[in-house]
């Protein structure tokens, strides 16, 4: 009998006569492809196409190509379909993947279009004139209260105005991804990103390290159902906490980091035993209820001085109602994770089919809490493939206050979506704790990818907005009148709030 | 009730685009002036206009009735008239009722019925009512707008009036024979509209009791500031800017209490790196002032004048996309979307500057009061109804909730 029925996704090609014959390819693959005997001799089974040994390759004779295999056609037994039949049928177990839902539901954001001035209102330009980005995360009061100060001009009254927001120099921050799933060298280089751009990266759910401690103001701590590395010093150390309560790649389900991944140094920062497994429970064993989170919520504000406490869940069907009792729970800010979501490991059947479109869950969410008159009470972090500033600027006319990046901020430091992190072989060294791997990322050179990267959609936001006539953030935040949607149907047009083009 | 008539909802199915002229001339001593310099100041900014609607405010121009409530009423046809009356009758004294003068002028047809009347809340009523008058005047343009069918109040406040139509502002102005009142106050402004609107109630000021605003502008954030009142109850249904910073200013003034200074900080806010730069107090104060509200910041184009009994308020956006200039000779502060406008008026001014973006230009007439509300308690939903007029702004089962 055969090992699998399952042929090479890839065919790697060599071509051997640039080829210089250095190895280097066998020493970049983090997947084993390669084997060595005078001239390198690639498994095409092995391969992830994720392309580092394409570009390392000092000859550049390295392709990578789909497997052209024909299959007998067939529109319902896709060959996805017919491959994981196979594999179940070998192992017995559960799909395993990573990153976000490939699948080709509707993308919304493809389907929004945003406004620009003409004649009766000018256009802005962002080269001459400020065009102003800085967001306040967190719980803002209904209303300003002042009092005369004494000079002829006024002053706060006491517990009059905003108190413990977070400033961000741009409304985009870094999705929370826990060291352990990605390496420390990537958790540095989102940290010293996050303080140079003025922004926030999040710890995840796996502690916080001690070598992020200097940029412990610009880093939320997320306490998650695995508790891991939780205690009052790390509370203390944020500059936000975040409840972990769900992740838009796997809704309703926990985590599982194997024991391989537990080094000493992760086995320090979660606070566990080393090459023991940590395993996330689905729900948290002491939320069981909307009151339970409240207690959670106000036990953490305590525990921390009060400091601004989100909530992180899933968008899933019923995502304005849960988010209307998270902020009444007392929430300072709700972290919206749509269907599209990035994970370092999920089922994927649970990844491909729990969940709604992220554009979806921040419209209902904000009007609902527009309706409710509790808007100000929480901020609205979306998240769920933002995959550009186009996306980021449409996440906040419907009604964001910020966006959240992970897979983006991956890609910055090499990753190309192979969806391989579950293995802990990333040849990029990102998800992934082997030394001789971790070590391809240099933090500083991450650091500066990153910038780059968010400096960049913080320009092109700027040019949306000088488009748009605006020169502040704010004044798009939640503004669809701003967007006109092309393809959707009314009934769509309706939960988004946004008008058809033409109308 | 039919749809025969035309409403504010009519003529704005959807957003107005347009541009303007305005202007602004008030004696901080509360000396008088003739209407003829609020109509000349707008006949030089003729062409800022295409004669699809001007229109003028004045306070302090009914002295033998200040203590009354004058109403200016538009009336499709005598119907209206009519069931508009025996409300006024029912629930209010009205001292005198008449039509209001005015002569003929060439290009301008389609008048309404304009009749005005000197009237106070009728006081078994009011006492009924358990209400302050103003709220029971207020109440009563609701009335009156959302129920009378082709009925228009155009002003309600004491002492003061709105004089608007469809046609350039100095044909406004002659029409009603402005040069026969004295104002310590006047506001001007002259429509460019870029839909077509044919009904007289759409120009431009509009009111509500004593105070009211001309605007010219495109509020490019007009969309979350409509949804940002929305969430207190108010209700935009014309689709203007203007309905937008009325009741913007509604809110920050009469329910959060905010001084004026302070709402129109927040209305045309400084920049990040101006707060950055004040003193710490200050910087808290403007911080919180603008991370608060930051979806009522009018952003984009406008200049907007704010007329009260006791005085005005000019006010620029926030990088001075809107021309607005200011001057000043003796105790008559005048401001205009154009300085030709000013020394039409003005011969020889003793200053003449111009506002920096988002600095409020203030004159106030002395020995009036502050703050301009008077004693109002009505719900935004309220507001909304009193000022434009619409059924689908007053859901009366709300506004009482």
């Amino acid at each position: 009998m055969p090992g699998t029925y399952i042929q090479p996704e890839f065919r790697v090609k060599i071509d051997y006569d640039k080829c210089h014959k250095c190895g280097r390819c066998v020493q970049q693959c983090g997947w084993g492809v390669y084997s060595f005997n005078e001239r390198p001799i690639p498994d095409d089974s092995k391969c992830r196409a994720c392309h580092r040994c394409v570009t390392f390759c000092p000859a550049h004779c390295i392709t990578i190509e789909k497997n052209a295999l024909a299959y007998k056609d067939n529109d319902n037994w896709t060959v996805d379909a017919r491959k994981a039949i196979w594999r179940q049928a070998e192992t017995g177990g559960v799909l395993l993947t990573s990153m976000g839902n490939p699948r080709p539901y509707p993308r919304i954001f493809d389907h929004l279009l945003l406004d620009a001035c003409q004649v009766t209102n000018p256009s802005i330009d962002p080269l001459r004139e400020p065009m102003e980005l800085r967001t306040y995360l967190g719980r803002k009061p209904d209303a300003v209260s002042v009092e005369a100060d004494g000079a002829g001009g006024y002053r706060l009254a006491p517990n009059g105005g905003m108190t413990a927001n977070i400033q961000l120099d741009a409304p985009i921050i870094f999705s929370p991804m826990s060291y352990g799933s990605v390496s420390l060298n990537v958790h540095k280089s989102l940290a010293m990103a996050a303080q140079r751009l003025g922004t926030l990266m999040n710890t995840g759910e796996g502690g916080l390290h001690a070598d992020l401690y200097p940029y412990q103001d610009r880093v939320i701590v997320q306490v998650a159902s695995g508790r891991f590395g939780v205690d009052p010093e790390y509370l203390g150390r944020g500059a936000a906490i975040e409840i972990k309560i769900g992740q838009g790649a796997k809704p309703g389900i926990g985590g599982h980091l194997p024991g391989e991944k537990i080094d000493k140094e992760v086995s320090s920062t979660r606070m566990i035993p080393q090459g023991t497994d940590a395993i996330s429970p689905a729900p948290h064993h002491d939320i069981y209820s909307i009151e339970d989170l409240r207690q959670l919520i106000y036990a953490l504000k305590e525990a921390s001085g009060y400091k601004p406490v989100g909530v992180k869940i899933a968008a899933v069907h019923n995502v304005a109602a849960i988010a209307s009792g998270i902020v009444r729970a007392g929430a300072d800010y709700i972290y919206l994770d749509g269907f599209r979501g990035g994970t370092g490991a999920a089922p994927q059947v649970i990844r491909d089919h729990i969940g709604i479109p992220i554009e979806v869950a921040i419209a209902v969410v904000d009007q609902r809490l527009r309706d409710e008159g509790i808007r100000n009470h929480a901020s609205i972090v979306a998240a769920g493939s933002i995959r550009s500033s186009a996306d980021a600027a449409k996440a906040i006319a419907l009604g964001a206050d910020v966006v959240a990046i992970g897979s983006a901020a991956l890609m910055a430091l090499g990753c190309h979506l192979c969806q391989s992190c579950h293995t802990g072989c990333c040849s990029w060294g990102l998800t992934t704790q082997k030394p001789e791997l971790t070590r391809r990322l240099d933090p500083e050179w991450g650091a500066e990818r990153l910038v780059n990267l968010v400096s960049a959609w913080s320009h092109e936001i700027q040019e949306i907005l000088g488009a748009l006539g605006v020169n502040a953030i704010e004044s798009l935040r939640g503004s669809r009148e701003r967007l006109r949607s092309v393809g959707l149907d009314a009934q769509m047009n309706a939960v988004l709030g946004v008008k058809p083009v033409g109308m | 009730m039919t749809a025969q008539r035309p409403r504010y909802a009519e003529e704005a199915p959807y957003k107005i685009h347009g541009g303007c002229g305005l202007m602004g001339l008030c004696d901080e001593s509360g000396t008088l002036m003739s209407g003829e310099d609020a109509i000349l100041a707008m006949a030089i900014q003729h062409d800022r206009g295409n004669g699809l609607g001007g229109g003028f405010a004045g306070y302090g121009i009914y002295p033998e009735f200040p203590d009354h409530f004058a109403f200016h009423m538009m009336y499709h046809d005598v119907r209206a008239k009519e069931d508009a009356e025996a409300l006024f009758d029912e629930y209010f004294v009205v001292d005198l009722a008449e039509p209001m003068p005015t002569r003929p002028v060439k290009r301008i047809t389609d008048a309404p019925l304009l009749w005005r009347y000197f009237l106070n809340p009728h006081p078994r009523k009011l006492e009924e009512a358990e209400s302050s008058a103003e709220d029971y005047v207020v109440k009563a343009v609701m009335t009156i707008n959302a129920t009378v069918d082709g009925a228009f109040v155009a002003s309600s406040g004491k002492n003061m009036g709105v004089f608007k139509g469809v046609g350039y502002p100095e044909e406004i102005g002659h029409y009603f024979r402005l040069e026969e009142y004295a104002a310590h106050t006047w506001t001007g402004h002259n429509r460019f509209p870029t839909n077509t609107p044919g009904w007289w109630g759409g120009a431009h000021p509009f009111a509500l009791l004593d105070w009211t605003i001309v605007h010219n502008g495109e509020i490019s954030s007009y969309g979350i500031n409509s949804r940002y009142l929305e969430t207190f109850g108010y209700k935009c249904t014309l689709g203007t800017d203007t309905e937008v910073a009325a009741y913007l200013f509604d809110l920050m003034l009469r329910r959060h209490k905010l001084p004026l200074e302070l709402a129109c900080k927040a209305l045309a806010s400084p920049l990040w790196e101006e707060i950055d730069r004040m003193p710490a107090a200050e910087r808290e104060l403007m911080r919180s002032l603008r991370a608060v509200y930051g979806p009522a910041m009018l952003n984009g184009p406008f200049a907007i004048v704010l007329g009260f009994n006791g005085g005005m308020v000019a006010l620029n956006d926030r990088i001075k996309l809107r021309p607005l200039v200011a001057a000043r000779t003796g105790s008559v502060v005048m401001v205009a979307s154009e300085e030709s406008a000013i020394r039409a008026v003005m011969d020889s001014p003793d200053k003449v500057w111009t506002p920096k973006a988002g600095e409020p230009t203030v004159a106030r007439v002395a020995g009036m009061d502050w703050p301009i509300h008077g004693d109002l308690h009505l719900s935004p939903t309220e507001v909304s109804c009193a000022v434009t007029g619409t059924e689908t702004s007053c859901d009366f089962e709300e506004a009482r909730a």
